[in-house]
């Protein structure tokens, strides 16, 4: 008899070969010429007729309940399920056991209780031994949230803009971004936190020696703590200000919408540009000191050795935001120089042949032909910022990782169940973030047909 | 008359107005001497067939008079614009000159409708219903109104090279530029994109093809050119050229093909 194996193999042969068949012979847009198109349909029609002349040739099969394909693929499954649910079995009790057996701390009890220590980094109030453990999480979390999130932002913008500079037909333009990636691609990003931390932020002048960078004002300063920024503390009338702001991007949006009448009806094309982006500047701006400027600093003062008042930002924040943007920079570099590419050059000069400015070229037919190649890999760089931002347990920045599951479990215990949340928290950031990913590749799926 | 072409040459329109003026043009790419001191003048009305063997420059040559290849010596005059630097000329030149392309290049993300009112309605600046009217009329002429909902993915070939074809009329050029058009079709569809050119030649367009068909240059061509490594080797009336070619290469190419 056959070695079992096969049997399990060739299940998973007919599988694949049956995906084959569904989704990529019958996908329904291939961009290239019909040609290619009717080349997998002849293969289908092969595989269709194949299956025809066996329907017909053979004699008919005799029922053997071992022997039958479907029942054997179920067995299989059954019996990997089993497997799988012994094992996690096993683990649960074993650890549980264990556990117990060194008066090691079991439960959620821990959630209530108030933490001893402090953290040089939050964003919601603390005070240790009044604050407890479950406070201490959100604050891991919210950390780890926030230098993601920035970091996700610098590293799109920086990412496209050095993708489009590697396509530059400027030689040293090309060059600079090629250098860039090549650089920050391939030296291991913990060693790029490391530098950052050990070889910037560390060797900056001590605080007396601040480094001001707000040409003197004292408005931002940096020094080896951290960057110091005034906080602005806003006046009685200050709502109106943002208001203004609102109100006059409402208005940009309307006068869009009216240009585009205006061309669908007669052809001619207005610039919206100019005129909103002074209306957003401008009218906010007027708002603002037509109410007296009511807004306020707090700027950071130096008392004793070290700045009070506004708000810091610790070396090891500024070392993980900063290696994080710029390593993952030159990965989304990549993935949007691969989309650019990945439509063809037929496309531009037919888009340049009829009188589009290249302009037009780029945005009204090969960026949206683009997307679709980019926003994946894209999105799994933002799930990889994520992830990566664990790595903040190397210089101590206080993530969910280096707070919570370092830290607190040192002190309270609880290992499981910290390093359960812990990983919940980063499964459920990432499935959120697929979970867009999917809605937008269905998206574009039905649009380009 | 579209369904059968007739075996002899259509009327010419060609009128004395020069309409492309390359003189002494030189090409390379890197060390490679692409187009070799290339002289050629199209007249208003004109339609030149061009052949040649594969590699032999005829792509390049033809795209050097929209500009999608820059030339490096000599000089090229467009609809009495000369082609340089001068990127106000490139977009008038190039709004004046349709292309079409050997494997079609439609938009694939947008309707039949949207290839074809992108020109009109950004560069023409013309009014959507205008746009709308505008592309609804060429593809009657092309035979396929009914598709102006679909997306270029859902057309046959032969469909797709007729939009192609709509999509650049549409811009109301001077001069269309065909660059083996039919090269990627099957026989069965070949037809009706040269039945479209022919009919298109009857309204006195000026055109450039490059083309292997040879029943449509004995039908359609006022002058035959045949290329062969960068050279314009032999240019000539149809007549002339298919049945007392004057070079060795031409006779070996033609015995080739015909
Ligand atoms: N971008 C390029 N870089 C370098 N060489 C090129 C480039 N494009 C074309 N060539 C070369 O220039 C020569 C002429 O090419 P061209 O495409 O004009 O030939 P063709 O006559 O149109 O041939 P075909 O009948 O195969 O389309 C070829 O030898 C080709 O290899
Ligand atoms: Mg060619």
């Amino acid at each position: 008899m056959d070695a079992w194996w096969d049997d399990v193999f060739a299940a998973y042969a007919l599988n694949i070969d049956d995906l084959w068949r569904r989704t990529i012979c019958t996908a329904p847009s291939f961009p290239a010429g019909d040609h290619i198109r009717r080349k997998h349909r002849q293969r289908e029609t092969n595989v269709t007729n194949e299956a025809k002349a066996t329907k017909r040739g053979a004699p008919k099969e005799k029922f053997n309940f071992f022997q039958d394909q479907r029942v054997r693929s179920v067995l299989y499954q059954l019996l990997t399920a089993g497997i799988i649910g012994w094992m996690v079995w096993y683990l649960a009790s074993n650890t549980a056991h264990n556990l117990s057996a060194r008066g090691m701390n079991t439960g959620f009890g821990f959630w209530n209780v108030s933490a001893g220590f402090d953290t040089d980094f939050k964003l919601i109030d603390y005070t240790p031994g009044i604050g407890t453990y479950g406070r201490i999480f959100a604050i891991g979390v919210l950390n780890t949230l926030l230098v993601s999130f920035l970091a996700i932002i610098v590293s799109t913008i920086l990412g496209f803009f050095i993708g489009v500079m590697r396509l530059s037909s400027n030689w040293l333009v090309a060059k600079v971004a090629l250098a860039y990636v090549e650089i920050f691609r391939n030296v291991p990003l913990l060693i790029q936190i490391i530098f950052w931390y050990m070889g910037v932020f560390s060797v900056l002048p001590v605080v007396r020696n601040s480094l001001d960078l707000s040409f003197g004002s004292g408005w931002m300063t940096l020094n080896n703590r951290g960057l110091y920024i005034s906080t602005p503390l806003p006046g009685d009338l200050f709502w109106l200000t943002p208001a203004a702001l609102v109100l006059a991007i409402i208005g940009a949006v309307l006068f869009r919408r009216h240009a585009r009448k205006v061309q669908n009806e007669t052809g001619r094309q207005i610039n919206t540009l100019l005129p909103s982006l002074a209306a957003i500047i401008l009218l906010p701006l007027a708002v603002f000191l037509a109410t007296g400027t009511p807004l306020a600093w707090d700027m950071p003062k130096l008392s004793g050795f070290n700045f009070v008042g506004g708000t810091s930002l610790p070396p090891a924040f500024l070392a993980l935001l900063i290696s994080l943007s710029i390593y993952h920079a030159a990965h989304i570099t990549e993935a949007v120089r691969a989309g650019i590419l990945s439509v063809s050059k037929g496309q531009s000069e037919a888009a340049l042949s009829i009188g589009l400015s290249p302009g037009r070229v780029m945005s009204m037919v090969v960026i949206p032909q683009a997307m679709p190649a980019i926003v994946p890999p894209l999105i799994s760089n933002w799930m990889n910022v994520v992830k990566n931002s664990s790595l903040a347990i190397a210089i101590g920045y206080a993530d969910i990782v280096s707070l919570f599951m370092q830290t607190a479990l040192n002190q309270a215990g609880y290992a499981v169940e910290m390093v359960g949340m812990t990983m919940g928290f980063y499964m459920v950031v990432s499935l959120t973030i697929s979970f867009f990913l999917n809605i937008y590749n269905k998206r574009v799926q039905l649009v380009e047909r | 008359m579209s369904n059968n072409p007739p075996k002899s040459q259509l009327a010419s329109a060609a009128s004395s107005e020069v309409m492309i003026a390359i003189k002494q043009m030189n090409k390379w790419y890197g060390q490679f001497h692409v187009l070799k001191d290339i002289n050629l003048t199209v007249h208003k009305g004109e339609r030149i067939v061009i052949c040649g063997p594969s590699g032999s420059g005829k792509s390049t040559m033809i795209r050097c008079i929209n500009a999608l290849e820059e030339h490096q010596e000599g000089e090229i005059i467009v609809d009495g614009i000369l082609l340089g630097k001068n990127l106000k000329n490139l977009d008038h030149i190039r709004t004046e000159v349709g292309m079409v392309f050997q494997n079609f290049n439609l938009f694939p993300h947008m309707t039949i409708l949207e290839n074809l009112t992108l020109g009109p309605i950004w560069v023409r600046k013309m009014n959507r219903v205008d746009a709308i009217d505008t592309a609804m009329t060429y593809l009657e002429r092309v035979k396929i109104p009914e598709q102006a909902k679909k997306y270029p993915g859902q057309l046959s070939g032969g469909e797709q090279q007729r939009v192609a074809i709509a999509r650049s009329l549409c811009m109301n050029p001077k001069i269309m530029l065909f660059d083996e058009p039919t090269s990627a079709l099957d026989p069965e569809m070949i037809k009706e994109v040269l039945d479209v050119m022919v009919e298109l030649a009857n309204t006195g367009m000026t055109m450039v093809v490059v083309t292997h068909e040879m029943g449509f240059a004995k039908t359609v061509a006022d002058q035959v050119i045949f290329m062969d490594e960068g050279d314009i080797v032999e240019q000539n009336e149809p007549t002339v050229f298919f049945d007392n070619p004057q070079h060795e290469r031409t006779k070996l190419f033609l015995s080739q093909i015909l």
